[in-house]
């Protein structure tokens, strides 16, 4: 199949970026986006034009590394499914693709379609870790965690960190990948001492970045992991419990 | 020693840049609160909620003009009367303006300041078309809506509580809440701009009052699949019947069942 | 470096086996709290193994820098592996112990692994659990709320603990989460899109790294008192393999050039459940968890000219043979085992598929035996990903799977304390010739990654900076550092001004063939000889005519490429010359001219039982070999048996 690519094309992050185009002909089904784009650039630089600057690793879809705005969604048509996933049967000859970087203040361009994602990173680290010093812990098994409670925690880490959610998001809000975490560690036993903190630092740092939620629901749809935004509803409980909480009593509960 | 630092401390991996400072902290849980944005939304669904619970009643009341105008005249006696003598005349009703001018007026605090953190958190917005999948008209126009909102009431309140022109028809009469009404209505571009406004008034609640539910955390489908789908239920059937039976208002004046 | 300096010293202790760990760790230096912060550590890596040893370098109170090319620490290549982690805990009471796990990964490294290092391995692998729970990393549990095991290729009891097909991811964001905290509290100083171009030693004592800054393209140096390198495996040398994009050898290849030994490169691991190859544009393999060999039968049909679609085969006409040739492990058997028995069928020509380069993993038998929905709880993203890039649901036909290369057991030789050759440079993780013989287990690698960086690095490395209390690192502005900054310098300028026709891209997958032809699942002499005529030959066509455009400051992904290309090309000459001079067959490392008659893998535990460790003369010389004879006092060397 032969492809029309519309690119965006930026120097750096000052740079005034544009929209370039680009013939991919003889796309064979079975070819991954990004396998599409490798061929482009090979091509690029046979006609020795600088190729593409576009970010993948795992091309598993579970690195997170992968973004692209594709035909005006985030990661492509494909729902539950990463950019490095998506494979090209999902278009059709003589189809126009559009190609743009995720954008978002917190996600500055680097260059063409790689964009910087470190605040994913800041909020992580206001609180998104139990702490649990490398030592000799307590036996693994001393701590059950009921299944349907794992599952769940195991659902919300699922995430892989793309910025997906940011980029679909009408107002750039960070709180799916945020609630996420808080609800993989606030779900578990383990998680319990250090939650009301955790929320209220990792909340508190996602706004220092990111847009507010105003439940669009945009996001659980161009999430790879199907995240939900129940998540979300979690955390905004969670938040204001902290606010309220003594937590002089919290040995009582856990 | 805190996890989170001031932008300024952010260490060098932290390449991409804050759009606000963190949030100072404040003795008051409250104010606390109503700093983040998180709070923020909480905010605007708890006074949401009695905006919603307010537009409910007034409605219901005003379900009283079908009922001639003695009954309706005397219902808004009744309010102005409400709790008298323990509170002088109006008192009552005035702690519930009171209440109402406040949720009101921190309802669009909130909206008007998470706007503008939306605006700033994506400067430079995406060259090519967006493929939305959930965003629709409704959610999309909160802010719209929202305004659309607020012209009408202060319309609203010029035609039928202050009784000043134009909004006003000549004939206003402070107390004949069925005749202003009546009189009112009866100039079409006025039950026009009733019947709009409350189109609006439903399609803003028709995301609002199925947003509270995501915004107050009393989550659902992942942790409680009973319950998801009462919420669009819900919002669907509370916007309907307010704007419904408030639109049905100017409509019976035109065609004369009321007036 | 001359040869005299080089001493092969394992340092392994000796003694009860049981007891060696820790009497060494009673035996090692400490260094005092108030001492700790004025040792600088440099931590290459955000694996398992460099987060993991990162954070807890941190936490005891070191000065640690950490830097990674990918643009977060969570991207490491450890994300992305699926199965599980293997713990001793025996809480299925299946008669594990450290023992059995000792003893299994000796017997599947196929005897040419260190004792000491194994045990050490199967004794912390208990202690990993315990940590990787206590950091909430959410394992699967079962009903009762205790954790949920599975058994992996090569094991005869259910000891891999696993995170749905997400066990990696799970475990990364648990040492990524414990690093960023410790970055959070001032003690780690992290340096993301930051990639090692050079390892600089002074009086042949490493003093630090120069790196380059892939989005300002700066290039830096950085001194410290150790560094440790936790770079991962080399395993693209194949350019199509299950490693992400990314991963190089460059790291632990420049580390080679100033000096560090490198071990068993030929020991390479083709994994036997990966999706084949469907076309040339393919950039990478995907693997398909082993995991998915408990449940599902693999088989080829009978006939060489099979023409019916899988399900409308009869049962007589399909051949199971690793249940026919294995019957004790059947489908489980180990990897080298079970992809050379699929390599042998595809050859006869009984391949499936279009292009005829797989065999079936069917799943019809256990759908039938637990029911689909148990399966797809089990494997459901597996199939999911499987759907997404074949168009098949394996539900209704069985999977297509081919080996591919996944994983490298040879790396920088390392003594029991994981230093290399080079004082103060240790390796961790894949990155280190590890402790995994000939052959790595599954679930093994990052239970090898977790306990290096957890639980050894943390004790050995100290032992070292006890030595050097007092001692200020190299200065950055000391002339080892600004000649090696330069040489970097000079090596991008060299690379932009050949200008030539073709992408770096093109000269990798030119390599990758020439590698995965004659030095991947099966070697022999002839062509073992050919690729080392013909890979010179390649590279110096690369060196003339590769085209790098653009220039070295800000990003310049083919600029990043093409080095990494050109360590590969090294490599690949010593994979080859490694393969050649190991006349024996063993674990992944196997010679044609080296089997049983029933075609199994032959070794020569006469005249190989040791570590080959290549030491680097300057370029175009071949490098030395040195060995270090290995000695079983435990585990007798047997002919490995999995009938
Ligand atoms: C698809 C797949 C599935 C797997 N499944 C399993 C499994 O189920 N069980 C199991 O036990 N093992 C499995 N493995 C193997 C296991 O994942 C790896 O061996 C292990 O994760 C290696 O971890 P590491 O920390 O040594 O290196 P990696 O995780 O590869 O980390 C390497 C780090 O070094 C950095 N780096 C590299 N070079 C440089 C440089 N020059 N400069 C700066 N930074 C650099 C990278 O950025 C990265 O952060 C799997 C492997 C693959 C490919
Ligand atoms: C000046 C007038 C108003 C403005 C500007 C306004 C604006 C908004 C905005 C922007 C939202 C956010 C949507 C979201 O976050 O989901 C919102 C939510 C809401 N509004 Fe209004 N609104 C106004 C008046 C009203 C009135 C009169 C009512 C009730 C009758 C009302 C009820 C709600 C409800 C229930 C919500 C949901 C809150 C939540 O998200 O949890 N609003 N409004
Ligand atoms: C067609 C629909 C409506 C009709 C017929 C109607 C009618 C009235 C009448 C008759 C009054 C005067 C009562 C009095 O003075 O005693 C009134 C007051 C008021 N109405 Fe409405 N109304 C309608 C819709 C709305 C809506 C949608 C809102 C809110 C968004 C609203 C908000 C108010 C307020 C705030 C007052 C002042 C109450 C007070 O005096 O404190 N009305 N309305
Ligand atoms: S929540 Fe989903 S979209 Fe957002 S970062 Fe995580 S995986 Fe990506
Ligand atoms: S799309 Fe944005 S508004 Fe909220 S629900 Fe998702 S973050
Ligand atoms: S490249 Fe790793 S998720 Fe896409």
């Amino acid at each position: 199949m032969n492809l029309t690519l519309k690119v965006w094309r930026q120097e750096g992050p000052n740079a005034s970026g544009h929209f370039a185009t680009y013939q991919a002909s003889d796309v064979k089904d079975e070819m991954s986006f990004l396998e599409m784009l490798d061929v482009v650039n090979e091509n690029l630089i046979e006609e020795g034009q600088e190729p593409i600057t576009f970010d993948s690793d795992c091309r598993e879809g579970i690195c997170g590394t992968c973004s692209l705005m594709i035909n005006g969604q985030a990661h492509g048509p494909q729902k539950g499914t990463t950019t490095c996933q998506l494979h090209m049967r999902k278009f059709h000859d003589g189809q126009t693709v559009t190609i743009e970087p995720f954008r978002a203040a917190a996600f500055p361009i680097v260059r063409d379609l790689m964009i910087d994602r470190s605040a994913f990173d800041a909020i992580i680290r206001a609180g998104g870790y139990i702490t649990a010093d490398t030592g000799a812990p307590r036996d693994a098994n001393e701590i059950p965690v009921p299944k349907p409670a794992a599952d769940t925690a195991m659902d919300a880490a699922a995430c892989i960190g793309c910025g997906a959610c940011v980029a679909a998001c009408p107002n750039s809000a960070g709180q799916l990948f945020t609630s996420a975490k808080l609800a993989h560690l606030n779900l578990l036993p383990q998680g319990q001492s250090e939650r009301w903190k955790r929320t209220e630092d990792m909340v508190e740092t996602m706004e220092m970045f990111f847009g507010s939620c105003t439940n669009y629901g945009e996001c659980q749809e161009a999430c790879p992991k199907e995240i939900p935004i129940d998540f979300i509803a979690l955390m905004n409980r969670d938040y204001l419990k902290a606010k309220f909480k003594n937590r002089k009593l919290l040995g009582q509960q856990v | 020693m805190t996890a989170t630092k001031e932008p300024s401390e952010l260490s060098s991996d932290i390449s991409s840049r804050p759009i606000a400072r963190r949030q100072k902290r404040s003795p008051f849980a409250v104010i606390d609160l109503y700093r983040s944005a998180v709070g923020k939304k909480w905010v605007m669904a708890v006074t949401g909620i009695m905006l919603m619970g307010f537009v409910l009643v007034h409605m219901i009341g005003n379900t009283k003009m079908y009922f001639g105008a003695e009954g309706f005249d005397s219902y808004a006696e009744f309010l102005r009367m409400l709790a008298y003598p323990l509170l002088p005349e109006t008192g009552a009703l005035w702690l519930f303006r009171m209440g109402l001018i406040v949720a009101f007026g921190l309802h669009m605090q909130s909206a008007y300041s998470l706007t503008v953190l939306n605006r700033r958190a994506r400067p430079v917005g995406y060259q090519s078309k967006r493929d939305y999948i959930a965003v629709n008209w409704a959610n999309r126009s909160m802010r719209w809506t929202g305004i659309i909102i607020l012209l009408f009431l202060i319309f609203h309140l010029m035609d039928l509580t202050w009784g000043r022109a134009p909004a006003a028809s000549g004939q206003f009469v402070f107390g004949q809440v069925y005749d202003n009404v009546a009189f009112s209505m009866q100039r079409w571009p006025v039950a026009l701009i009733y019947i709009a406004s409350n189109i609006a008034l439903g399609v803003h609640l028709y995301h609002g009052s199925w947003s509270i539910f995501q915004t107050l955390g009393t989550v659902s489908a992942k942790f409680n699949p009973r319950h998801n789908p009462l919420r669009r239920s819900f919002a669907l059937a509370f916007a309907i019947i307010v704007a419904g039976v408030n639109i049905s208002f100017p409509i019976a004046v035109l065609t004369g069942v009321v007036g | 470096m001359s040869t005299a300096t080089i001493s092969l010293d394992s340092k392994a202790p000796s003694g009860d086996i049981k007891d060696r760990w820790d009497n060494h760790r009673f035996d090692m230096k400490l260094v005092n709290p108030s001492n700790k912060r004025k040792f600088t550590v440099l931590v290459v890596g955000t694996g398992l193994a460099g987060a993991a040893a990162a954070a807890t370098l941190a936490q005891l109170g070191y000065q640690v820098k950490c830097f990674t090319f990918h643009d977060s620490p969570r991207r490491a290549h450890s994300i992305a592996a699926q199965g599980g982690i293997n713990g001793a805990k025996n809480y299925k009471n299946d008669g594990d112990s450290i023992y059995r796990l000792f003893y299994d990964t000796v017997k599947g490294g196929d005897f040419r692994a260190r004792e000491s290092n194994v045990y050490r391995l199967a004794q912390v692998s208990v202690d990993i659990i315990d940590q990787c729970v206590a950091q909430g990393v959410p394992f699967a549990r079962e009903y009762g709320g205790l954790l949920d095991n599975r058994s992996f290729g090569g094991a005869q009891v259910s000891r891999t603990f696993y995170a749905r097909g997400q066990t990696g991811q799970q475990l990364l964001l648990g040492a990524y989460q414990a690093l960023m905290q410790q970055v959070a509290l001032g003690r780690v100083e992290m340096h993301t899109k930051t990639e090692l171009l050079d390892v600089v030693t002074k009086d042949g004592v490493c003093a630090g790294i120069v790196t380059r800054d892939l989005a300002s393209g700066e290039v830096k140096s950085w001194s410290g008192h150790a560094t440790l390198l936790c770079t991962g495996g080399y395993g693209n040398a194949f350019y199509l393999s299950t490693n992400a994009m990314n991963c190089n050898t460059t790291a632990i290849w420049r580390a080679h050039k100033k000096g560090a030994l490198f071990a068993n490169p030929c020991y390479t691991q083709i994994h036997p459940t990966c999706i084949p190859v469907s076309d040339e544009f393919q950039s990478k393999l995907t693997l398909m968890s082993e995991s998915l060999r408990n449940d599902g039968r693999i088989w080829v049909p009978k006939n060489f000219d099979e023409s019916r679609p899988a399900d409308q085969i009869p049962e007589e006409d399909r051949d199971y043979y690793l249940e026919r040739r294995y019957p004790a492990f059947g489908n489980l058997a180990p990897r080298d085992i079970a992809s050379r028995a699929a390599k042998v069928v595809v050859d006869e020509g009984r391949g499936v598929g279009p292009l005829k380069n797989g065999v079936y993993l069917d799943f019809s038998e256990s759908i039938g035996r637990l029911g689909a929905d148990v399966v797809f709880e089990r494997y459901g993203n597996l199939f999911d990903m499987y759907e997404r890039i074949t168009d098949e649901d394996p539900a209704k036909m069985p999977m297509r799977i081919y080996p591919a290369s996944h994983y490298t057991m040879g790396g920088l030789w390392v003594d029991y304390n994981l230093m290399t050759t080079v004082p103060g440079l240790y390796a961790l993780g894949e990155a280190n010739f590890s402790d995994h013989g000939a052959n790595r287990l599954g679930a093994s690698a990052l239970m090898q990654g977790l306990a290096d960086g957890y639980f050894v690095a943390p004790y050995t490395v100290g032992d070292y900076l006890a030595g050097m209390l007092g001692q200020k690192p190299v200065s950055t502005d000391d002339p080892v550092f600004v000649e090696a900054e330069q040489g970097v310098r000079n090596e991008m300028h060299r690379w932009i001004s050949i200008g030539g026709t073709k992408s770096p891209d093109y000269y990798h997958r030119e390599l990758g063939k020439l590698v995965w032809d004659y030095c991947g699942m099966a070697r022999d002499e002839n062509g073992l000889e050919k690729a080392l005529s013909e890979i010179p030959a390649l590279r110096e066509e690369f060196e003339k005519n590769v085209r790098v455009l653009g220039s070295p400051d800000g990003v310049n992904q083919s600029l990043e490429k093409v080095g990494r290309v050109a360590d590969f090309f090294d490599l690949g000459e010593l994979m080859c010359r490694d393969a050649l001079t190991r006349e024996e067959s063993c674990g992944g490392h196997f010679r044609v001219e080296h089997q049983t008659e029933d075609g199994e893998a032959q070794r020569d535990d006469e005249n190989f039982s040791f570590v080959s460790a290549w030491e680097w003369k300057e370029p175009g010389t071949p490098q030395e070999l040195h060995k270090e004879p290995l000695v079983f006092e435990f585990v007798k060397p047997a002919q490995r048996s999995y009938k």
